[in-house]
């Protein structure tokens, strides 16, 4: 039972965590059809940033972290114009080539600036203690980082389906062509669809620093784990990222408890059946 | 009636020649680098049937090293247990590289785009938590040490390294030679046809699903070779032959160098991998922001490849003028 209740916390803990991270990538690729392999950068920027923060500048965890993702949306916006436009018009493959490309520059940046070890960020004393429920304790953290991915869910939710931005962002999704015709400017649309991507995935790499340490190789190390969460979500799916990251955290963590010598291999067994049943991903449409 | 004409049999030849001759000029030019050569030789293999699959077929695919690794543990595994004429392991390499990746074609050929690349990954992580986990067969973790013996029972590999450079440059040339042919002939029209339009090439009624089975077959096998010669001229097969990495470094020397046409991958992963190397002894922390740099110097200015940037120059002077 015990076994039970901390998979089921870490699970969703680390589900929230890839969601957070992974939703951003989803959207952009759903929106500008680009293959961005370079989104876990962002998450590791955040990251990095953060812990520079508390490290060397003495700000406290909350101060850092807000800082940390205003300077990754003012690094986002200005890549997406120079780096990412030209690539909307291109291939696949070159998509491929050049977010490689800008992930190897990111890690090359941050290594040179802060080295290649693990860049650690220290939950303020009233994060690292445990919460009492009453009937059984759990360790705050993890609650935080629920309690968290639970407020970025609402959020999105209420932007997606409530604001001007939101509805123009869902006819974008959709069929893209129409929506600038309909007089939709989307290509501020694409700028900031993308640096709310890379806002979510610092928060994303700040919050899951615990689960997904930040070191200079992050981006390369987790690259596939997020695209994973895409392909089973479905691309363009906020709700399909959310059921993707969640399932696939829990079904991972419930591997690492009960069967730790098998490896990802369940994680990437169920992805192959998913995929083999909805080869859109779960919540996906029409072609990827 | 002959399928290919026989002008471009002449120019094939002369290729080849040409090949052989800057093969030959390197092996003397560098006789103290014959390991890394040998390394560049090998990775151009297994670079050249990612292009058949990516660049000719257009099967996108980052899961290249599922078959690479097949090839490297048959041909390890045959070592292992006695059969350590290097041929052998070759010939076993490819048929288990083809056998894995007709398995898995079955499957993955029924998919696209962004589906069909996680897919790809996920076979190879598959295969590389089995290497992993059996580790009776496959030594785990540490891998498997393996002596390799004469090939033919005649030539030994020596520590210098000259014997496996001759073999494995040996080998590039009947891989590039069996591709080039392979490339003009119905079935690699097919497999272009496929690459262009599957869905007119279903209408004019070719049986597109079992035509990207039999190439990723195919490709598996040449995939397995290079695997297998790794295997060999390293004495060493480790789950690391399924790393993700190995997929995306052989994808970027590919379109590095330009996919669809097999200079490209000849090209691209000389000059990847020499940079790297350059890169790498020169500076070990900053190399990084080189190749970066060169990724997307490429992707902007020659978005078809290294190899087309005579082109994008002669095009540029005929503007100018």
């Amino acid at each position: 039972m015990n076994t039970f209740a901390s998979i089921c916390i870490d699970g969703v803990a680390y589900g929230m965590i890839l969601f957070m991270i992974s939703v951003g990538l989803s959207v952009t690729m759903g929106l500008m059809r680009v293959v961005n392999l370079a989104h876990g950068g962002f998450a590791m920027l955040g990251g990095a940033l953060a812990h520079y923060g508390m490290a060397a500048l003495g700000l406290n965890f909350a101060v850092s972290a807000l800082l940390a993702i205003l300077v990754v949306v003012a690094l986002s916006a200005p890549m997406e114009r120079v780096l990412y436009r030209p690539l909307y018009r291109m291939g696949e493959l070159q998509q491929v080539l050049a977010t490689i490309g800008i992930t190897f520059l990111m890690i090359a940046s941050v290594s040179l600036w802060l080295g290649t070890s693990i860049l650690q960020i220290r939950l303020p004393a009233s994060l690292s203690g445990a919460v009492n429920l009453g009937f059984r304790t759990l360790p705050a953290d993890r609650v935080f980082v629920i309690v968290a991915g639970i407020v970025v869910i609402g959020a999105l939710y209420m932007l997606i389906e409530r604001t001007r931005f939101g509805v123009k962002l869902r006819a974008a999704v959709d069929e893209r062509d129409a929506a600038a015709c309909l007089g939709i400017d989307t290509s501020r649309l694409f700028s900031r669809t993308f640096a709310l991507g890379a806002a979510l995935a610092a928060l994303g790499g700040i919050m899951g620093a615990g689960l997904l340490p930040i070191d200079a190789y992050y981006p390369l190390r987790y690259m596939v784990l997020f695209l994973v969460v895409v392909a089973v979500g479905g691309l363009g799916s906020i709700a399909g990222s959310f059921v993707a990251a969640l399932g696939l955290g829990v079904l991972d963590t419930a591997a690492r408890y009960l069967a730790p010598d098998y490896g990802t291999i369940f994680f990437y067994v169920a992805m192959i059946v998913i995929l083999g049943w909805r080869p859109h991903g779960l919540l996906g449409r029409g072609e990827a | 009636m002959s399928l290919i004409p026989r002008d471009r049999r002449l120019r094939d030849l002369a290729i080849l020649l040409g090949m052989a001759l800057v093969l030959t000029a390197a092996f003397y030019a560098f006789p103290d680098n014959l390991a890394f050569a040998t390394r560049v030789i090998i990775m151009m293999i297994f670079v050249l049937s990612l292009d058949f699959v990516l660049g000719v077929a257009g099967v996108s695919t980052l899961g290249h090293s599922a078959l690479f690794g097949a090839g490297a543990y048959a041909a390890g595994l045959c070592a292992a247990h006695g059969w350590n004429e290097p041929l052998l392991g070759v010939v076993a390499g490819a048929a288990a590289a083809a056998f894995v990746a007709l398995l898995s074609g079955l499957f993955l050929m029924r998919t696209r785009g962004l589906t069909l690349l996680m897919l790809t990954i996920a076979v190879t992580e598959v295969l590389g938590e089995l290497a992993n986990k059996f580790s009776d067969i496959t030594g785990g973790a540490d891998g498997l040490d393996i002596v390799m013996g004469p090939i033919l029972g005649v030539f030994k590999f020596d520590f210098r390294g000259q014997v496996g450079y001759v073999y494995a440059a040996c080998m590039l040339l009947l891989v590039f030679a069996f591709l080039r042919i392979l490339i003009a002939s119905p079935f690699g029209l097919a497999a272009r046809g496929i690459k262009e339009s599957p869905a007119r090439m279903r209408a004019i009624g070719a049986p597109v699903y079992w035509r990207l089975v039999a190439i990723y077959t195919l490709g598996g096998a040449l995939a397995g070779i290079a695997g297998a010669l790794s295997a060999q001229s390293t004495s060493l097969v480790s789950p690391a032959v399924f790393d993700f990495q190995l997929s995306a470094n052989a994808l970027i020397m590919l379109i590095l160098g330009g996919a669809g046409r097999l200079y490209g991958a000849l090209f691209g992963t000389l000059v990847f991998m020499s940079v790297h190397e350059v890169a790498a002894s020169v500076d070990p922390f900053n190399w990084l922001f080189i190749i970066g740099a060169l990724l997307l110097a490429v992707v902007y200015v020659a978005p078809a490849g290294l190899l087309s940037l005579p082109d994008l120059v002669k095009r540029q002077l005929r503007f100018s003028r």
